[in-house]
Parts: structure tokens; C-alpha cells; sequence
């Protein structure tokens, strides 16, 4: 196989249109979103909700962690952040979301009797954009799912999706992470 | 300058000898187009006869003279034997046959008017013409020829005797070939081309591009402007023919499309952009002859916005809702996803003649082949493409061809050399990675004639291939595939997530084809053939692994793969009388290991979930009927008829082949009058039957309704529901400028304005076809 790799390179140099080099190096995945990171400020305490997908498209499932349980009748005040962990340092996503506010949209998905979420920042037309919100849980404990939505090109002028409701938003879905939440 | 009221599209060709068999220098051949004088070795060529009977007289002094009719519908070989005049007067021995890939399988020409209709779309679309070919289709532009239900890597394409190295292993990557640069088009329904390839499992499109044996120049312009996307073709060519000597030919195409439209809405980012070159330049003497040629395809294709879709729940809400979630206005502009497309072809050719009755002919060939897909993407990568693969094909192949009375032999080897670099700096796991492959082959094809209606004809093949690949594996997917085990010397280096490996496969395949020809009275021919062929799988099939972002899936490869084996029985009766033409190709095919895409579950990731498709083998059987007919009812009616019908089955799970084309029926009726400047009016009827034979591949997946999973059912697997589609075609030819020879043709596709979805579109879960398209063409000859 040696003779074939110089036979290879060999003729490669004959003929190159481009004057890419044969860069053999491995693939640095970019842009690629690894970790959600959900933290939550309210009663005096802080909940962090965590996603991590170590190996990206890989056969292994994502790790969901959760730092504890909420309260009932709390309002919290959340935010929400994107990494891609493969890099060192990590890449933060958030910061690229930021920039291109209105392709993007943040979702989040909990049965009403558990609570509700409120957006608290806008893109520059005025439709929520969902990195940061309020969560104000209900009166009676309970368990249920959180389900945090991040759409791609979703049509935020859509029946109800400036209320956070993504039946009818579209777009592509770049995360999608549930995480089961418990209020007591 | 020559005139060119009569160009027309066939050639007749032949040997002129005597009664013992030595040509005939100098023989007179006369046509009422064109007259010509055979060569010393007595042969003789007319090109750009039009369609019809043809009466030729041939005659030579101290002979009797030869008055014949031949019946051009294809390019016509026709050998004459001519008897000294002083003996009694007999009939003439007069041999018809045409310049084939094999005497004993069925080869269909595709028109020069059905290129040039097609001027303003692909390669696959001329094809369809041909029945038992069906389109698989990714969007309006990127298509494929599908032949007895098969595609892709087991359908090769030869342009000029090159085998296009284009990516072909994808659905979504179409040829990579400027249809207005193909003079003749032939397709073979089988593997016996052992000539091009032993592995064309499925069969094979052979084009060979424009060539002028007549002392002429003449040029040729066809602008074409359709309805549906708003846009058009226009390509020139202009070609310096020579009996002897220099010969030359250089064609421009330029094609320029926006998004085209189904019946309810537009299709977004579905424009299309082709900027494509091609000439060759020849000097051809008595003996020997030498050429160069040169193509550039260069494409820029959107792909369908609503086609990029994220998880499995998206991919559900599409197939339910069966409306795109993004449509936009119309517009010109190309986003992303696109592809980017770029191939170079070049040949240098040599022939000689070694004696009169054999040649040998060398060509060497580069290919280079950049496809670039760019996907949406954040920040900075916005720009950058998602994939950039760039293949550098060389071939060096040479034959030999000797004929003898009855018999012709035709021998050759073949070498080809492969690098493919997959860029790392794109920032995304390449779906082929970076490789290196190296092939090597010898044919040799025997022709006998037992006597003029029996042509038995065999042929073997050897290939040997080796391919070496430089592949990243995540090591998660590394264990999840069990290679930990079989795998572990292919191991070279690592990194934090990764496995560097080397894997190499070497094949040897022997190929080989066996025909017979039988000739009856009233212009009936029977053929049969059986083929034996090998196909290695490509690098997709092993190496695949990852998300494909066009379908929302999951793609994964399999080192274990081992090569398909196919054995193809087909039979073709055919009649070729003045008033009605027929031919009936029944097929029964048998491919082992066959290989093909299979769902095997899911696979969480943080954008959720997904389905897994994996490449697996099977044993397969397909068997299938192609018919046509035409009917000349009337000196200026016509009716044409063809039908196509294949049946695949998974013999292992005892269930149908996934893909497999549906039923299709044909009907058109064409009215001609020559006297009202040539008038043609067509109205094609293409009715498509429901596919009822398919594997059910649907899966059961959750879905988040209201903070509850909910279990849903996603049916990728039902395919959609008949479809019947009217056609429209008329033309008129005019002199502009008293000298300018014109066609004006104006067509309607999809007449009414249908709706409907095909089973072999990969967008049927998001889109609509195409709706009406009106194209308005004009034909320039000077």
C-alpha cells in the first residue's frame, strides 16, 4: 500500500486545480451544539438543567443532569445556553443566536397545570426570541416534562408562535432535549 | 457552407467488396442527399441522412450496379458484396446490421429531437424516453436514470468510452453531464458492454458526442425559455467536419433557472445555474487517426428549503401536514442548501489501423470532479461548504479489434487510478472520506456469425481493484458498529473522540456474457442474453456515517459489505416493419448481496431523535416487462405506445425490494404534415400506477404534545397514489433570412396542471411536483 500512497501523491501533483493541499489532519467538528445549559433563579436557589451530547450525531444518547426540584407558586427567571464542547475552549453557540435573532427561536414546552413560560427578550422585530424567559410555576406539586426547542428558520409571524406555541412554527430543529422535570 | 434543410440525425456506413471479399476502392455511392466514394479499404460513410427509407445505388465499373432500399430508423451498417457484371445477373448479398455494444442485448437509441426537447433539463430526462427507464429524482434537477428498477453506482454512464467518476454513489448527486453536448445516447439494459465494465449490475448509458465525417461547417444554436421557473437554455455549437484531415467541434451551454412552482405554491430554492463547455479536436488520416477533448460541467443547485429538516418529529409533521413549512415568493436567488458542482473531462485519444480488417485504439483520460454542499449554517461557517469533496480519476484503456469473415474479436485492458479528498477544514464529518483506489482490467468479446440471421456472441472479463480510505471513526461509533473487534489493525492514531483508521478492500471479479441473435423474415429479430456481473460496494456503502442532512437521517455504513453478484437473463423480440415497430424485452434477475438501505431504529442526539438507516445485503430478484410500438396509422399519423413494468422481491425477508419503480404506460399521438412547413403536433398521455409492492419501513416514534410523549407512527414507507399527466408538443420549421434553417417548438408539460407526488422523488415527503410548464424553443441551423 506504500507504493500506491506515493503512486497517489504522485499523481495528484500532476494534476491540481485547486491549491488545497492534501490535508490529511482529522475533522474538527464546528457549529456543532453539544451541550443546553438551563438555569433557573428563584426562591433563593439556583436549577440548572443540563443536556450533554459528547459525541454529537454519534450512537450515544445525550446525559441529562438536573440540579434539583422546583418549587410550587415560584417565579423564576431563566436563561439558557448553547455550547459545542468537542472545541477547546468551548464554542459559545449563544453568542451566534444572538447575532442572527430572527432565524432563530427558543421553545419551551410544559403541561399548563405544572406552570408557564414567558419570553423575556425580543429580536429587532419585536418577536420574542427565547434565550432568556420567566417561569412561574403552579400551586400544586407535581411531575411532568420540560421540553426546550431551538428551531432554525421558524416562521415567527405564525398563528400563536410569538406566544411560544410551536405547532405551527416550522423551520429545522437544531436541539430538542426533554428533561423531566419534579415541583413539590 | 453546406445546406442545411436535410440535416437529419443518422448515418450510413459500410464496406463495398467483391465476390471474393477484397474491398472495392473507389465504388460509386449514390443517395438523394449525398453522394460518396469509397476508401481503399472500400468502406464508405454518408452521416446526417434523415429518417425514412432511403434508396442507395452502388456501383463500381465491371460490376453490376446495386439498387437498394434501407430503412434508416438508427445508424444503418451496410455491406455490399457486388458481382462482376459478366456473370448472370443474381441478387445481391446485402448485410444489414448496426454499430452495437453487443449483437445479442437490446440497445435503445435516444433521438436527437428528444435531446434537443430536453435541451433545458438533464441527461435523465432525454433517457425516460427509452422504456423500463424510470427518473429518481431529488427536487426538479437533480435526477437520475433508473434502469429495471436500479441506479446510481450499478447504472454507469460512459461519455465518449470514459466512465464518469462523479460522485455517482449518491441519489442526490446527479451526472454530471451537459446534455447538448451528446450527439447519440444508446442505453443497454444489461451487463454485456464487458468493453466499458464489468460491473454495470444494472445497466449502462453510453453517449458519444457529435463527430462530422462530411467536408462541412456548420453551426447550431437552440434557446430554450420555460414557464415554470422562469428561466431557460441557450447553447451554441459549431462543428467543422472532414472526410480526412482536421475535424473539429466546440459547444457553450448556458442554463438559468429560479424556483419552480407546484400547482399550489412555489417549490423554494429550487433555481438552478450550468455554465458548461465541451470541444475536441481530430486528425483523422487513412490509417490512423488522433484526437483531444475537453468537457466542463459546472453547476451551481439549490436544494429545496423544505426539504432541510431537523428531527424526527419534523420529519412527521412534514409527511402529515403534506405542505411545506417554508415557501417563500419567487425568486432567482440560489440559498442554501445548495450544491456546487464542478467536473473536468479530458481525453486524448489514438487510433490505428493495423490492417484492413483490424485497429487498435489508446485513450487516456483525467477526470476532475469538486462537489461542494453548502447547508445552513451559524456565524462564521455560513459560507463554508459542509462537504467538499475533490476526485481525480486518470484511465489508460486500449483495444484491439479484429474482424474475419464471420467473425470478430475485440480485446482490450483497461487501468484507472482514483484519489478522493474529503477537505477537514469544512468543519463537519465527511460522509466519504479522504481515499486512494487503484483498478485494472482485460476483456476479450468474440462475435460469430454462424450465417446471416444467426449471430452467437461471448464475451469475459477480469477486474482487479484495490481502494485504501483514511477514515475518522468517533469511538462511540466505533463499538456501536462491533468493530473493536474485527477491526482493531486498521488502526493507525487517535484523538480525544476518534479513531484513525485505515481500511483497505481488494476485489477480483470475473464478468462474462453470452447472446444469441436470430433474424426472421418480415423484419422480426429475437435476441437473448445472459450476463454475470460483480459490483463492488462503493465508499458510501462502506463508509457512510452520520447525519444526511436532505433527509433527516442517519446513514450508516458497514465494513463487512461483500460485493454484489448479479446474473441478468433478458430476451427482446422485436419487429421493424415500414407500417408498425414493436419490441417485447421480458428480464428475470437474480443479484446476490444486493445492497441497500434498511431502517434499524433510532438514535437520540441533542437535536433529537432519528431514525437509523443502515446499508445491508439481501438476495434480490427482479424480474420485469418493457414494451413499445409504433404505429404509422397514416402518412401522417402516428401512435406510439410503451409500457414498463419490474417487480422486485427481497428473497431472504420474503417481502418486495424498497424503490422499485411503478407501473407506467405511455400513449402518444402525433400528427405530421411536411407540406404546412412541418408541422408535428403531439399529445403524450404518461399515466404512473400506484406502487402496491413495498416493504414496510415505518417506524413508531414519540412525539411532545402538551408535555406528554405521544406515540406516532411515521410512514416513510407508503408510496404515493397514481398520477396521470397530459403533454403537449408542436413544431414548425421555417428559412429566417431565406437561409437561416429554424424550428420553432412550442410544448406544454403537465397540460392540466396536476398535482401529484412520485414514488421515486426523495422530496415526496415535503413537496408537490412541478406544475404546468410551457417552454418555448427555437432551433437555429447555419
Amino acid at each position: 500500500m506504500k507504493n500506491l500512497k506515493i503512486m497517489a501523491l504522485a499523481l495528484t501533483a500532476i494534476f491540481t486545480f485547486n491549491s488545497c493541499s492534501n490535508d490529511d489532519s482529522p475533522v474538527v467538528e464546528e457549529e456543532l451544539i453539544t451541550t443546553l445549559t438551563a438555569t433557573f433563579v428563584g426562591g433563593g436557589e439556583t436549577i440548572t438543567l443540563t443536556s450533554r451530547d459528547a459525541d454529537g450525531d454519534g450512537p450515544n444518547a445525550p446525559i441529562i443532569t438536573l440540579s434539583g426540584n422546583f418549587a410550587a407558586s415560584t417565579n423564576y427567571s431563566g436563561s439558557v445556553q448553547f455550547l459545542n464542547e468537542l472545541v477547546n475552549p468551548a464554542e459559545n453557540i449563544t453568542e451566534e443566536i444572538e447575532e442572527k435573532d430572527l432565524e432563530h427561536q427558543v421553545f419551551y414546552q410544559i403541561p399548563n397545570s405544572l406552570g408557564n413560560f414567558t419570553y423575556s427578550d425580543f429580536d429587532t422585530e419585536g418577536n420574542p426570541l427565547g434565550l432568556e424567559f420567566t417561569f412561574a410555576t403552579g400551586a400544586n406539586p407535581g411531575t411532568g416534562i420540560i421540553t426546550i426547542t431551538l428551531r432554525h428558520l421558524p416562521n415567527k409571524n405564525a398563528d400563536g408562535v410569538s406566544d411560544g406555541n410551536i405547532s405551527n412554527a416550522g423551520g429545522s430543529t437544531d436541539v430538542e432535549v426533554s428533561f423531566p422535570i419534579v415541583i413539590i | 457552407m453546406f445546406g442545411f434543410s436535410s440535416y437529419g440525425q443518422f448515418t450510413l456506413s459500410g464496406k463495398i467488396t467483391n465476390e471474393k471479399n477484397q474491398p472495392l476502392t473507389g465504388s460509386h455511392i449514390h443517395t438523394q442527399y449525398f453522394n460518396t466514394v469509397s476508401n481503399p479499404i472500400g468502406e464508405f460513410e454518408i452521416n446526417g441522412l434523415p429518417k425514412g427509407e432511403l434508396r442507395v445505388y452502388i456501383s463500381y465499373l465491371g460490376y453490376t450496379t446495386c439498387d437498394t432500399l434501407v430503412d434508416i430508423t438508427q445508424d444503418v451498417v451496410l455491406n455490399v458484396q457486388l458481382k462482376p457484371s459478366e456473370t448472370k445477373l443474381e441478387s445481391v448479398t446485402v448485410k444489414q446490421k448496426t454499430a452495437k455494444v453487443s449483437s445479442s442485448l437490446s440497445e435503445q437509441r435516444i433521438s436527437k429531437a428528444s435531446i434537443e426537447r430536453n435541451s433545458s433539463k438533464t441527461l435523465a430526462d432525454a433517457l425516460k424516453e427509452v422504456p423500463g427507464v424510470s427518473l429518481l429524482r431529488t427536487g426538479t434537477t437533480i435526477v437520475k436514470p433508473v434502469i429495471n428498477g436500479l441506479h446510481s453506482s450499478r447504472v454507469p454512464i460512459f461519455s465518449n468510452q470514459v466512465r464518469l467518476e462523479d460522485q455517482q454513489w449518491g441519489t442526490e448527486h446527479a451526472p454530471n453531464f451537459d446534455l447538448n453536448a451528446a450527439g447519440k445516447i444508446s442505453v443497454v439494459k444489461g451487463a454485456s458492454g464487458l468493453q466499458y465494465s464489468g460491473d454495470a449490475v444494472g445497466g449502462m448509458v453510453i453517449i458519444e458526442s457529435t463527430s462530422v465525417k462530411q467536408d462541412t461547417l456548420f453551426g447550431r444554436t437552440i434557446v430554450s425559455g420555460s414557464s415554470n421557473g422562469r428561466g431557460g437554455t441557450i447553447s451554441s455549437s459549431i462543428h467543422k467536419g472532414n472526410s480526412a484531415g482536421w475535424r473539429w467541434n466546440a459547444l457553450g451551454t448556458f442554463t438559468y433557472f429560479g424556483d419552480r412552482e407546484s400547482p399550489d405554491y412555489v417549490l423554494s430554492n429550487s433555481g438552478n445555474r450550468e455554465l458548461n463547455f465541451s470541444g475536441d479536436v481530430s486528425y483523422v488520416k487513412e490509417n490512423y487517426g488522433l484526437s483531444a477533448f475537453y468537457s466542463l460541467y459546472n453547476a451551481k443547485i439549490g436544494i429545496l428549503s423544505a426539504s432541510h429538516i431537523g428531527n424526527v418529529t419534523d420529519l412527521y409533521n412534514s409527511i402529515n401536514n403534506q405542505i411545506p413549512y417554508i415557501i417563500n415568493d419567487f425568486t432567482y436567488s440560489i440559498q442554501h442548501p445548495k450544491q456546487v458542482i464542478q467536473h473536468h473531462l479530458f481525453k486524448l485519444n489514438y487510433l490505428q489501423k493495423l490492417d484492413e480488417s483490424s485497429s487498435i485504439s489508446t485513450f487516456y483520460s483525467l477526470q476532475f470532479n469538486n462537489r461542494n454542499e453548502l447547508d445552513l449554517r451559524l456565524g462564521e461557517d455560513a459560507n463554508k461548504a459542509a462537504l467538499d469533496l475533490e476526485l481525480t480519476t486518470h484511465s489508460l484503456q486500449s483495444d484491439y479489434k479484429k474482424e474475419w469473415n464471420q467473425f470478430t474479436l475485440k480485446t482490450g485492458i483497461s487501468g484507472l487510478f482514483q484519489n478522493n479528498f474529503a477537505n477537514p477544514r469544512t468543519g463537519v464529518r465527511p460522509l466519504i472520506p479522504t481515499y486512494v483506489r487503484f483498478d485494472a482490467g482485460f476483456y476479450g468479446i468474440g462475435t460469430y456469425e454462424i450465417n446471416e440471421d444467426l449471430i452467437v456472441d461471448g464475451g469475459v472479463r477480469y477486474d482487479f481493484s484495490t481502494i485504501e480510505a483514511s477514515k475518522d471513526y468517533l469511538k462511540s461509533r466505533w463499538e456501536e458498529r462491533g468493530y473493536q473487534d474485527d477491526f482493531a489493525d486498521i488502526i493507525v492514531d487517535e484523538t480525544a473522540n476518534q479513531w484513525r483508521t485505515k481500511p483497505q478492500f481488494t476485489f477480483h471479479n470475473i464478468s462474462a456474457s453470452l447472446g444469441v441473435r436470430k433474424d426472421f423474415q418480415q423484419d422480426w429479430k429475437w435476441l437473448n442474453n445472459i450476463s454475470l456481473s460483480n459490483r463492488n460496494p462503493n465508499p458510501s456503502e462502506f463508509f457512510s456515517d452520520g447525519l444526511h442532512h436532505s433527509t433527516g437521517q442517519i446513514e450508516l455504513g458497514d465494513l463487512r459489505l461483500k460485493k454484489e453478484e448479479s446474473l441478468k437473463f433478458s430476451s427482446s423480440l422485436s419487429k421493424n416493419g415500414k407500417s408498425f415497430s414493436m419490441e417485447i424485452n421480458p428480464f428475470l434477475h437474480y443479484i446476490s448481496n444486493f445492497i441497500y438501505l434498511r431502517p434499524i431504529g433510532f438514535e437520540t442526539t441533542i437535536r433529537g431523535a432519528f431514525p437509523v438507516w443502515e446499508f445491508q445485503q439481501t438476495n434480490a430478484r427482479l424480474f420485469g416487462l418493457d414494451f413499445h410500438s409504433q404505429w404509422n396509422i397514416h402518412s401522417n399519423w402516428q401512435h406510439k405506445f410503451s409500457f414498463a413494468y419490474v417487480n422486485g422481491e427481497d428473497l431472504s425477508e420474503s417481502q418486495p425490494l424498497i424503490d422499485m419503480p411503478p407501473m407506467t404506460i405511455s400513449t402518444s399521438i402525433q400528427y405530421k404534415k411536411e407540406g404546412w412547413n412541418g408541422l408535428l403536433l403531439e399529445l403524450q398521455s404518461e399515466s404512473v400506477f400506484r406502487q402496491h409492492r413495498y416493504p414496510d419501513f415505518n417506524f413508531e416514534t414519540d412525539i411532545i404534545v402538551d408535555g406528554e410523549f405521544v406515540p406516532v407512527i411515521v410512514d416513510i414507507s407508503t408510496p404515493p397514489k397514481a398520477y396521470q399527466l397530459f403533454h403537449f408538443y408542436s413544431e414548425m420549421k421555417f428559412k429566417a433570412f431565406k437561409i437561416l434553417d429554424t424550428t420553432i417548438a412550442l410544448s406544454v408539460q403537465n397540460m392540466l396542471n396536476t398535482d401529484y407526488r412520485d414514488y421515486l422523488n426523495r422530496q415526496r415527503f415535503f413537496v408537490d411536483e412541478m406544475g404546468r410548464n410551457i417552454q418555448l424553443q427555437l432551433k437555429i441551423n447555419y
